[in-house]
């Protein structure tokens, strides 16, 4: 076994130890904690068996095993860049929703000015 | 018409050289009904606007003419006003034509009507020709995302019905300048009925250096595309 591999098999083990711990501390969904295990997992299993990187590029068709993995990459960089789009956009919308709320709660009616 | 039936929304960010004239004016006109939003400005909007005796709402940090609209219709709806209608702080809109956007919807059933700076002949004349363009850009913009192809998308002078008004409340997403060409966009969802009507524009040369320009018009385009994601 390569340094290489030894060193990526150490790393997914520690990235699942975190994804573990934070579900155990609710700081992660459920939902999400099964998408980076599986995305871990894989990862290890590609790592030990690189064989089967090279029969995923005969299957789809891209000439090595490695370019398989960059483009699945970029794939689920682009999906995670969009759930964070999403995400920005809906905390932008509940900001939004705050201020107005302290914004009509604290409004300056003229009616106090008339009393005053 | 009872100008006590109508709140005039006021949506203000950094204003405080026109705002004290235009809120003078409405008053002039016989509008006692003003809430200002002041969208987190940090000049003297807010003081101005609370000295002039009218209903300020103050946003705490800035959220864009979206927010700061929704914030205007959402105060105003608290009052049970017959028209809610929405006016420009930076006084390019004639006070007088307030009058002419809320008559449909007292008298004729109306629930929206948009005051279109386009549809006079003479008035187009007086609209510089890159805001022209971009304004037709952008009402083909609105058109293609679903909603009605009007002549003026961008206006800021609007009226609405207490009802229409609820409605779009409750589904306006726009934090920013996208929110004109939702509004025409939820009408059409709606099934609101709804009307443009000619009015006056006063360019000063304060007026033409804000408002939208091309970097805006693609930030529209953007936004309203999310919009149908998310």
């Amino acid at each position: 076994m390569q340094l290489i591999q030894i060193l990526a098999i150490i790393f997914a083990v520690f990235a699942i130890s975190r994804v573990i711990l934070q579900v155990r501390a609710n700081a992660m969904s459920r939902d999400s904690a099964i998408f980076w295990l599986f995305i871990w997992i894989a990862v290890i299993l590609a790592v030990v068996f690189p064989n089967t990187l090279g029969y995923l590029a005969i299957l789809t068709g891209v000439g090595r095993g490695v370019d398989v993995l960059i483009y699945l990459a970029i794939i689920v960089l682009f999906y995670l860049i969009y759930r964070i789009y999403v995400k920005m956009e809906n905390i932008e919308r509940e900001i939004t929703t705050v201020v107005r709320e302290i914004a009509i709660i604290e409004r300056e009616k003229k009616e106090k000015k008339v009393k005053l | 018409m009872d100008k006590n039936d109508i709140y005039v929304v006021v949506p203000a960010y950094n204003e405080e050289g026109m705002i004290g004239n235009t809120l003078k004016k409405l008053k002039d006109e016989g509008y006692k009904n003003i809430i200002v939003v002041d969208d987190g400005s940090r000049d003297n909007t807010y003081n101005i606007a609370k000295e002039e005796g009218v209903i300020v709402c103050k946003h705490i940090i800035n959220r864009g003419l979206g927010g700061a609209l929704g914030t205007g219709l959402k105060c105003a709806l608290e009052y049970n006003p017959k028209v809610i209608i929405t006016f420009d702080a930076d006084g390019q809109h004639d006070p007088k034509d307030i009058e002419k956007v809320a008559k449909p919807i007292l008298d004729e059933n109306y629930d929206v009507v948009i005051g279109s700076r386009l549809m006079d002949e003479k008035e187009v004349k007086n609209m510089p020709k890159i805001k022209r363009i971009g304004n037709w850009g952008l009402n083909f913009l609105t058109y293609l995302m679903g909603g009605h192809f009007i002549t003026d998308s961008q206006s800021g002078l609007r009226a609405f019905s207490y009802n229409a008004a609820k409605i779009i409340m409750n589904q306006l997403k726009s934090n920013k300048y996208e929110v004109s060409s939702e509004f025409v966009v939820l009408i059409k969802r709606n099934n609101l009925k709804f009307k443009e009507i000619p009015i006056k524009t006063i360019y000063t040369d304060y007026s033409m250096a804000r408002g939208t320009n091309v970097i805006t018009g693609f930030k529209i385009l953007l936004k309203l595309i999310i919009h149908r994601l998310v």
